[in-house]
C-alpha cells in the first residue's frame, strides 16, 4: 500500500515536471518587434533622420522588446505626475496612440502619433484630440465620454490643490465645454463642430504653437 | 530561420542548377541585389570600447538588432560607427554569438542584467548553448522565485484595509495577521493558552493520583476529578468551536477554507467531543468512543498557527513528499525481503520467535533502524549472517534520502527568513519613494515661487531658475500646463490641510474678497496664517542667501483687473517678485524611476520646514525686508 502511494506520487512529480517545462518555454520567448527601416519612417513621418534616431534610442532603452504594453505605459506616464493618479488618463492616451488596436504601442505608432502632434497641421492636431476624447471611436463625443476624460485629467492633479477640488468640478467643466462646442445642442459634439469651434477660439489656436520644438 | 543559414544561401542557390534540366516551366528572374557585394568592416563602439567585425558576421542573424536595419538608428555619422550606450563587457558575449553561433552565459554576471542585454539586442535566450543552459535555467528559476516572493510579500495583508471594509474582511484580517490590532492579538494569545491547557489536561488526566479513601488501587486523576476535567474539556471545546465558526464565517472563500489543512485539524480536534455527546452510553460502542478520545491529542497541531517553525516543518515534509515516498518504498521492499529470508532461515530452530513472515517484519524493522530491542534474536548461523546483512543495509537505505530532506528544509527556512526581511525593508523603501515623490512636487512648487513660470524675457529670470536643467524646465512647464487646463494649482500638504480647515470653518468669503483687492489687505485669514508662519520663520536662523544678492528694487504692487481668476493673479504676483532671489534653494527634482535618496536638502538659508508654498512667499519677504517696509499683498 505504501509502495503504491509512493509510485503514484512519483508519477505525479514527473507529469508536473513535463508540463512545467512546456510552459517555461512559452514564457521564455518574449514578444519582439522590429521597427520599419529609417527610410520608411522618414517618409511616413515629418521627422528627419537625426530626430528619429534620438527618438528610437530613447524608446529602445525603455522598452527593449520594441513594444510598450498598457501597464508599462501607465508606469512611465505616472512618473511625470507624482502628486496625482495618472493611470486613467494614461489609459485613454494609450488607446489614442495604439492606432491598430493590438494592445501595444510599437515604435511606428509612437513616432506617427508624435509626428501628428508636433509637426502636423492644426487640423490634424485637432483631429487627434477629437480622437482622444472620443473613447468608443464612433465619431461623437458624448457627455459621459467627456466626463470620463475630465475626471481622468483632474485625477492627475491629486488632492493637494488650490482651490480645493470639489466632486462636481469635472462635471462643471464638461458643461462649460459642451456649451462652447455643441452648436446645435444635440448633446453630442461631432468632429466638424469641434474643429470649427476650436479654430474660432484664439486661446486654443495660440497654444497649438506651444509644443512645436519639443524634440 | 535557423542560425547561420544566410551564409549557406549562395550554396543552396548554386545547387539549384541541378533542377534546370528537369524543370517543366522557365525559371523566374533572380532578385536584383542593390547592395554592393564586397564585404566591409563595421565599427561598433559600445560605451567607448571599439569593436570591429565584418558586416557579413552581423548579417548572419537578420532578426536581431545588429543584423537588421535597426542598427541604423544607432549610426553616428560623424564618427562613422555604430554607437551603443550599453555594457561593453556583456557586448563581448553578444558579439561572440554572432561570430561562433553559440551563446554562452557568463557565470559571474547577474542573470537579469544578462537578460536585459539580450532583450536589447533582440536575441532570444533559448539560443544559449547546452554548456551554459543548465546554469542559466537554474539561476533564472531562482530569480523568478525570489521575485514571486517579493510580490507576495508586497501584497501580503500588511497594507491597511480600505476604510469601508466589511466586518467579514476585518475579521479575516484579524485572524490571519494577529499583529494588526490589539483585539486580534488578545484572541491569538487566548486561543494559544487554551490549546496548551487542553493538551496538558489530556496528559495529566492519565497520571495516577492517590486513591480515594477505602480503595487500594491507584486511580488516574481523570477518574478522580472527573467533573473538573470534563468541565475543562467542555470549556476548551466550546472555545475551539467558537473560533472555528468565526473563521468559517470570515473566510473569503468558505470551500477553500474548509479544505485547508488547518481547518481539518480544527475539526478533528473538536469532533470527538460532539460525537461523544451524541453517542449513547452503550458498552459496545464505548470502545470506539475511547479510540476517538485519542484524536484529542491532535489539538496540539493547532499550535502551528502560532509557530512559524512548525509551519516550515510541514512545508518541508510536503516539499519532500517524493523523497519520503522513496524512503518508504525502499524500506518496505527491504523489510519484506529480509523478513522472508529470516523466516526461512530460522524455520528449523526449535522454539523460535520467528513464527511467521509478518512476525519477522518486526525483527527486520528493529534491526534496520539499528534499534535492536533484542526481543527477537536469530539462533541459527544462517539467520545470524542474514541478520547482520540486514542491519548493514538498513543504515544505508535510511541515510540516502535524509540529506535531500535536510537541504529542502534549509531552503524553505531561508526563504522564510528572506520574506521576513523583505517585509521589513519594504516599509523603508516605500518611505523613500514617498520622499522622492514629495521632492519632485516640492521642486515644482519652489520653481513657481522663484518666478520660473513667468512669460517674461530671459533677462529677468533669476539665476537659480536659469541654472536648472532643461529637463526640469520642461517638466515644470508640463505641470504648469496641467494647472492651466484644470484651473487649479498644485500646493503641498501643509497648505492643503490648512485650506481644508479654513474651508470647513467657512472663511471662504473673506478670502475671496481679499483676493480681489490687491493693496496689501492684511486682515485676511491668509495673512493671519502667513503672519503665524512668518513668526515661526523669524525664530529659526535666517540669513540672506549666499552668492550674489541682487538689489531689492522697489517692488511693484500689481493691480490685476477685477474678475480674473485667482491663479492668474497669484502667479503674476509671484512673477513680480523676481528681485527676491533669496532662498533659491536647489531642490533637485527626482523623477521616481531611480531609487535615489530624496531630493537634496536646501541650503542653510532656508529653515528646516517643508517647502513653503506660494502663499507665504510674500510674508517671508516682508520678514526679511522689514527695513524696506514695502509690503506686498499677502496673497
Amino acid at each position: 500500500m505504501g509502495a503504491l502511494m509512493v509510485i503514484f506520487s512519483l508519477q505525479k512529480d514527473q507529469r508536473r515536471k513535463r508540463t512545467d517545462s512546456v510552459e517555461d518555454e512559452l514564457e521564455l520567448s518574449a514578444v519582439r518587434h522590429r521597427p520599419e527601416g529609417l527610410e520608411q519612417l522618414e517618409a511616413l513621418t515629418r521627422f528627419n533622420r537625426k530626430e528619429l534616431q534620438i527618438l528610437y534610442r530613447g524608446f529602445k532603452n525603455e522598452c527593449p522588446s520594441g513594444m510598450v504594453n498598457e501597464d508599462t505605459f501607465k508606469v512611465i506616464y505616472s512618473q511625470f505626475f507624482p502628486q496625482g493618479d495618472a493611470s486613467m488618463y494614461a489609459h485613454f492616451l494609450f488607446n489614442a496612440f495604439d492606432t491598430d488596436k493590438d494592445g501595444s504601442v510599437s515604435f511606428e505608432d509612437f513616432v506617427m502619433g508624435l509626428s501628428i502632434l508636433l509637426r502636423g497641421s492644426v487640423q490634424e492636431k485637432l483631429n487627434w484630440a477629437f480622437n482622444l476624447y472620443d473613447i468608443n471611436k464612433d465619431g461623437y463625443i458624448t457627455k459621459e465620454e467627456m466626463l470620463d476624460i475630465m475626471k481622468a485629467i483632474y485625477d492627475m492633479m491629486g488632492k493637494c490643490t488650490y482651490p480645493l477640488l470639489k466632486d462636481d468640478t469635472p462635471r462643471q467643466h464638461v458643461e462649460i465645454f459642451f456649451q462652447k462646442m455643441d452648436k446645435n445642442k444635440d448633446g453630442v459634439v461631432t468632429i466638424d463642430e469641434f474643429i470649427d469651434c476650436c479654430q474660432n477660439d484664439e486661446n486654443i489656436m495660440r497654444s497649438m504653437q506651444l509644443f512645436e520644438n519639443v524634440i | 530561420m535557423a542560425a547561420g543559414v544566410a551564409t549557406w544561401m549562395p550554396f543552396a542557390r548554386a545547387a539549384a542548377v541541378g533542377w534546370l534540366p528537369l524543370a517543366q516551366k522557365t525559371m523566374p528572374k533572380p532578385p536584383v541585389d542593390k547592395k554592393s557585394r564586397s564585404d566591409e568592416i563595421l565599427f561598433v563602439n559600445v560605451s567607448g570600447l571599439r569593436f570591429q567585425t565584418w558586416k557579413n558576421t552581423l548579417d548572419r542573424y537578420p532578426d536581431t538588432l545588429l543584423g537588421s536595419s535597426e542598427k541604423e538608428f544607432f549610426y553616428n555619422e560623424e564618427t562613422q560607427e555604430y554607437f551603443f550606450d550599453r555594457d561593453p563587457e556583456m557586448f563581448r558575449h553578444i558579439l561572440n554569438f554572432f561570430r561562433t553561433g553559440k551563446l554562452h552565459y557568463p557565470r559571474h554576471e547577474c542573470i537579469q542584467a544578462f537578460e536585459e542585454e539580450l532583450a536589447f539586442y533582440g536575441i532570444i535566450p533559448e539560443i544559449i548553448g547546452d554548456c551554459c543552459m543548465e546554469e542559466y535555467r537554474d539561476r533564472k528559476k531562482e530569480n523568478q522565485e525570489r521575485l514571486a516572493e517579493d510580490t507576495e510579500a508586497e501584497n501580503a495583508g500588511d497594507a491597511p484595509l480600505p476604510p469601508d471594509a466589511t466586518l467579514r474582511e476585518r475579521l479575516w484580517r484579524a485572524f490571519e495577521n494577529p499583529h494588526t490590532s490589539t483585539m486580534a492579538l488578545v484572541f491569538y494569545y487566548v486561543t494559544g493558552f487554551f490549546i496548551a491547557v487542553s493538551v496538558i489536561a489530556n496528559v495529566v488526566e492519565t497520571v495516577p493520583c492517590r486513591p480515594i479513601k477505602g480503595s487500594i488501587k491507584d486511580l488516574p486523576c481523570g477518574e478522580k476529578f472527573s467533573v473538573a476535567f470534563s468541565c475543562l474539556d467542555t470549556a476548551c471545546v466550546l472555545i475551539f468551536s467558537f473560533e472555528y465558526l468565526m473563521r468559517l464565517y470570515a473566510a473569503p472563500s468558505r470551500c477553500d477554507f474548509a479544505r485547508s489543512v488547518m481547518s481539518v485539524i480544527d475539526v478533528v480536534a473538536i469532533l470527538p467531543f460532539y460525537i461523544g455527546l451524541v453517542m449513547p452510553e452503550n458498552e459496545e460502542v464505548s470502545g470506539a468512543f475511547v479510540t476517538l478520545r485519542v484524536f484529542r491529542v491532535f489539538r496540539i497541531f493547532k499550535f502551528s498557527r502560532h509557530s512559524q517553525g512548525l509551519r516550515i516543518l510541514g512545508c518541508t515534509l510536503q516539499a519532500c513528499a517524493s523523497e519520503l515516498g522513496f524512503l518508504l518504498f525502499s524500506l518496505t521492499m527491504a523489510v519484506i525481503i529480509f523478513a522472508t529470508v529470516m523466516f526461512y532461515a530460522e524455520k528449523g530452530t526449535k522454539g523460535t520467535t520467528f513464527s511467521s513472515i509478518p512476525a519477522s517484519f518486526w525483527y527486520t524493522i528493529v534491526t534496520m533502524t539499528t534499534l535492536g530491542y533484542g526481543d527477537m534474536v536469530p539462533d541459527s548461523i544462517a539467520g545470524k549472517i542474514f541478520g547482520s546483512i540486514c542491519s548493514l543495509s538498513g543504515v544505508l537505505v535510511i541515510a540516502l534520502p535524509v540529506p535531500v530532506i535536510v537541504s529542502n528544509f534549509a531552503r524553505i527556512y531561508h526563504q522564510n527568513q528572506r520574506a521576513d526581511k523583505m517585509r521589513a525593508q519594504q516599509k523603508v523603501r516605500q518611505a523613500r519613494i514617498r520622499m522622492a515623490k514629495k521632492g519632485a512636487t516640492n521642486a515644482f512648487l519652489q520653481h513657481k515661487e522663484d518666478g520660473g513660470l513667468q512669460d517674461g524675457d530671459s533677462d529677468s529670470t533669476p539665476l537659480c531658475v536659469k541654472n536648472r536643467s532643461a529637463f526640469e524646465h520642461q517638466h515644470h512647464h508640463l505641470l504648469h500646463c496641467l494647472e492651466k487646463t484644470t484651473n487649479h494649482e498644485f500646493t503641498d500638504e501643509v497648505t492643503y490641510s490648512e485650506v481644508c480647515v479654513t474651508d470647513s470653518v467657512g472663511f471662504r468669503t473673506s478670502r475671496s474678497t481679499s483676493l480681489s483687492s490687491q493693496q496689501g489687505a492684511t486682515t485676511t485669514c491668509c495673512s493671519r496664517r502667513a503672519k503665524r508662519r512668518a513668526f515661526r520663520l523669524a525664530n529659526s536662523t535666517v540669513s540672506v542667501s549666499r552668492g550674489s544678492v541682487q538689489e531689492l528694487d522697489t517692488l511693484h504692487i500689481t493691480k490685476t483687473p477685477a474678475g480674473t481668476q485667482y491663479p492668474q493673479s497669484r502667479s503674476s504676483l509671484n512673477a513680480r517678485t523676481e528681485d527676491l532671489k533669496l532662498n533659491c534653494a536647489d531642490y533637485t527634482a527626482a523623477i521616481i524611476s531611480i531609487p535615489t535618496p530624496p531630493a537634496n536638502t536646501p541650503d542653510e538659508s532656508l529653515p528646516n520646514s517643508p517647502a513653503i508654498p506660494g502663499i507665504l512667499r510674500n510674508s517671508r519677504s516682508s520678514t526679511y525686508n522689514t527695513q524696506e517696509t514695502v509690503k506686498i499683498s499677502s496673497l
